[in-house]
């Protein structure tokens, strides 16, 4: 623990500390651009330098380690020299398009060339000019405006674990590229954007879309996969701009998902703004007053127990409950949150949970991954994992195909008889038992099969045998998919005795189905039966609706989502629903009042109140419960069917993503680097 | 391409590239200077052999394979070829002329040699004749001031260069001659014009 004095003042710092960090913590801003706490360093900007007592010339903070007794002075005349002269060099072949440059008034360039810059040019000569580069159709590229800072490669390289962006040339002509300009492939690509100190890399699909100044910014929670990353929702008016990642180092340190980041534009099409009830076979506008007529009248005339209820991903715990209550209410036990068919077991806490939490897997040093491929279900989550494979002495396995997941990992096979075998303690049991903190992670792509109860089971199993729950720790990890899983399993939106499972309400065994934002499920059987569709847009399940219920999207309502590892987190509201449509619980209080069933809430507040008193940990916001382990699963035949991976294409798993331009340009340009053809696919002419 | 001498015409990128046996010989010897896990440090010799195979340049399909061979990202590959200026990305001449115009050779001259071969070849620095025959480029420091001013053709050094020397070294080339390489005038390799050429017949001054 060096102890060294910054401008008089004496700090203790960790030991591998630099005197950047010793600074900071002295209370003192250095201003840097190539350094990032979560990157390595390059020390290659050099506007961090300070001065060192002793030192014949001024250091780079950044790059030399804090050492006992070093005296640093931050505020003498040689360092404020030091960083105009700097700048003065940064800015030497940096263009002066601040007015037209997207990131004007959130640029560290512009913010530091004010504080500690010089008031004026002494450069006379030609600025160099960098030609634009293709970085996919996220990443926008002004290169003229890079100040090769190499974030965005350490980035690429280190976090993302895709070796595409590099710096090629040298000296003036040096530039920031992908090879050959190909598009970026990794499922964080977008964090350059945040990670770009200057203008080079922007959004490409916010574009010129707002100044920063313009935009209310309200502080929220992701739901396109189950990890809840923390993320600050950026709105003009009623739209919603973009989104950007917060800090929270238990779930996603700063990244988000490509998806988190850029379905974005899907909150604003596709939209179901009003009521619509069906008339002979078509779907007309309706009001509230109709279409609860009409829902009520089709439930009074069906037996309570082939009414359904149906919670999908995207579903608050809060609408979970209320649409609980009222089929609790109705006397219908037929309720389901496991779209995707997962048998999943809602009784005991710890059999769908991610135990280990997601800050935990940087403590595990052996790893098995059933039917999981994180990289897509949980992409935040998978930097993770490759951030603990980076510090060496971790061994990863898996079960499924094979696929590229930033890391070594041993691709045990793809039959779930490879589970049977690790249970009867070969092969990478061996490595997980010699491990002091062994972990699974099971996907949904396991226990989605008819079998998945089984597989449950025999993970139990090899958790027990190989010390994956030992005394403070547990390794068992189940990656969910939906960001509204776990609260619904928590308040046990599962079927009651004799209640219809999703399958019986695939298989059309139902005759009244209400869908609170269930899109992924067969469709097929679904004609029949009187279908309530209650939702934010009109995907798959507004599709075979006899009544659509216009519902808001998760930037409109404060809804509480308990993440994979049973971390209950709420969202904010930014924008206000369009048109007719309300928050879901609501719609299912004024519902149940119609139907004489009025549910014991008349404000979220009091419904939250009800739902603490169900589950009690809902009181503990940001915070992880330990769920005790028990006995789960069950004994039988597993299917010889091959284990498949949950998430068939990342950027479409979701009805606001699947509405999303941006995403399906994704989807097109994954499609075409697949193809493998080697032709460029830049601008054709026809385009747009 | 941001730098680099620019080809004769338009080109095609090969499909593939793979070494010839003898030339995977000789990088395999190399490669295994390097303990295991660190052969990306072969990536240096292992271009220059991929150029030569490739008649003086470094295709793509070169770039992708010792990436391939040596277990890196093919960007990393393009990183370390295009910060050398010794490596080509495109095809350049029969005759890679590189004049030296750092500052011993431009003391000694360097300006009228440089002229000399734009005149004689018809190009500018940085580019390629029409016929594909000599490519011009400008080097810095080639490490043989001694004998300024200096070109490199290929991998031969002509040495005390004029304007008339410069020209008919040219010209030999262009006859397909191989001009005799090193100084162009009355000297041995790097002794002093006009002797001595060896120490025991060297006079320390006043002897």
């Amino acid at each position: 623990m060096p102890i060294l004095t910054v401008d008089g003042k004496t700090v203790e710092v960790p030991a591998g500390a630099n005197v950047l960090q010793a600074c900071e913590a002295a209370g003192v801003e250095i201003p840097r651009f190539c350094y990032h706490e979560r990157l390595s360093i390059a020390g290659n900007c050099r506007m961090c330098l300070v001065e060192q007592e002793k030192a014949p010339k001024p250091i780079a903070s950044c790059a030399m380690p804090a050492a006992d007794n070093m005296v640093i002075r931050t505020n003498t005349p040689l360092v404020r020299k030091a960083r105009r002269g700097v700048m003065e060099f940064l800015l030497i072949n940096h263009p002066l398009d601040c007015p037209i440059c997207d990131q004007g008034g959130e640029c560290d360039l512009q913010d530091q060339a004010m504080a500690y810059g010089f008031d004026q040019s002494r450069y006379q000569e030609n600025k160099r000019a960098v030609s634009e580069k293709y970085m996919g159709p996220l990443i926008k590229t002004t290169m003229t405006r890079c100040i090769q800072c190499t974030r965005c490669v350490r980035f690429a390289t280190e976090v993302a674990g895709v070796e595409e962006i590099g710096a090629i040339g040298r000296g003036e002509t040096m530039e920031i590229t992908t090879y050959l300009n190909q598009a970026v492939t990794s499922n964080l690509s977008g964090n350059v954007i945040d990670l770009c100190p200057v203008g080079a890399l922007t959004s490409k699909p916010y574009a010129f879309a707002a100044r920063p100044w313009e935009l209310k910014k309200t502080e929220s929670i992701d739901v396109h996969d189950a990890l809840g990353s923390a993320i600050r929702v950026d709105a003009r008016g009623a739209g919603v701009l973009r989104i950007l990642p917060r800090l929270n180092d238990d779930v996603n340190e700063e990244w988000i998902s490509d998806k988190t980041r850029f379905a974005v534009d899907g909150l604003a099409k596709r939209r179901l703004d009003r009521p619509y009830v069906r008339v002979n076979g078509k779907l007309q506008p309706a009001s509230w007053d109709e279409a609860f007529a009409a829902i009520g009248a089709a439930l009074s005339s069906t037996p309570a127990s082939r009414v359904a209820a149906l919670a999908g991903d995207l579903a608050d715990a809060e609408s979970i409950k209320a649409l609980k209550d009222l089929m609790t209410a109705i006397g219908s036990t037929s309720t389901d949150c496991r779209i995707d068919g997962a048998k999943l077991d809602a009784s005991v806490r710890a059999s769908y949970l991610f135990n280990s939490g997601i800050a935990g897997i940087e403590e595990a040093d052996a790893l098995l991954l059933i039917g999981s491929d994180p990289s897509t279900e949980a992409a935040v989550l998978n930097a993770r994992i490759r951030k603990r494979w980076l510090k060496g002495g971790f061994k990863v396995a898996a079960i499924g195909p094979k696929v590229d997941l930033t890391y070594r990992a041993d691709f045990l096979g793809e039959g779930a008889d490879v589970l049977e075998a690790l249970v009867a303690g070969q092969g990478f049991a061996e490595v997980m038992k010699g491990a002091r903190k062994p972990a699974i992670i099971i996907g949904q792509g396991a226990l989605s099969r008819e079998d998945g109860a089984v597989i449950l089971g025999l993970a139990h199993k090899l958790a027990e045998a190989t010390g994956v729950v030992k005394d403070g720790w547990n390794g068992f990890n189940v990656l969910h998919t939906a960001a509204s899983r776990v609260g619904a399993l928590d308040l046990g939106f599962v079927p009651g005795e004799g209640g219809l499972s999703v399958g019986d309400v695939e298989a059309g065994k139902a005759d009244f189905v209400w869908l609170l934002g269930v899109d992924e499920i067969d469709m097929t059987n679904l004609k029949a039966p009187f279908v309530v569709y209650q939702g934010s847009h009109g995907d798959a399940g507004a599709h075979v609706a006899d009544v659509i219920l216009p519902g808001a999207a998760y930037t409109e309502k404060s809804g509480t989502y308990v993440n994979t590892e049973g971390r209950g987190q709420r969202t904010k509201r930014a924008v206000f629903p369009p048109g007719d449509a309300r928050e879901d619980w609501a719609i299912l209080r004024a519902f149940s009042d119609r139907v004489g069933k009025t549910l014991p809430y008349d404000s979220l507040a009091q419904l939250r109140v009800k739902l603490v008193e169900q589950v009690p940990h809902f009181a503990a916001l940001d915070e992880v419960t330990p769920a005790a382990w028990a006995p789960f699963g069950s004994d039988g035949e597993i299917s010889p069917a091959a284990i498949g991976y949950a998430i068939e294409n990342f950027y479409l798993t979701n009805p606001i993503a699947r509405a999303s331009a941006t995403m399906a340009e994704c989807v097109a340009v994954k499609q075409e680097t697949a193809c493998g053809c080697g032709h460029s696919h830049g601008a054709t002419g026809t385009h747009g | 391409m941001s730098h680099g001498v620019a080809p004769a015409g338009p080109f095609e990128q090969p499909a593939s590239f793979e070494f010839s046996a003898e030339n995977k010989v000789w990088a395999d010897k190399i490669i295994a200077r390097y303990p295991a896990g660190r052969q990306q440090s072969a990536i240096v010799p292992l271009l220059d052999i991929a150029q030569r195979q490739s008649g003086g340049w470094l295709p793509r399909a070169a770039m992708e394979y010792l990436a391939g061979l040596l277990g890196m990202a093919v960007i990393r590959v393009y990183e370390v070829a295009s910060f050398y200026t010794m490596f080509n990305m495109a095809p350049v001449g029969k005759h890679l002329v590189q004049v030296c115009t750092t500052t011993p050779c431009w003391l000694r001259g360097s300006d009228a040699v440089l002229a000399a071969c734009k005149s004689r070849l018809g190009i500018d620095i940085n580019q390629t004749t029409p016929d594909g025959t000599f490519s011009l480029m400008e080097a810095e420091c080639l490490g043989a001031c001694v004998n300024a001013p200096m070109m490199q053709v290929n991998d031969d050094f002509y040495e005390d260069l004029t304007a008339e020397t410069t020209l008919k070294v040219l010209d030999a080339l262009a006859r397909g001659e191989t001009p005799k390489t090193g100084p162009q005038i009355d000297r041995q390799t790097s002794c002093p014009e006009g002797g001595p050429t060896t120490l025991t017949t060297f006079k320390a001054a006043g002897e």
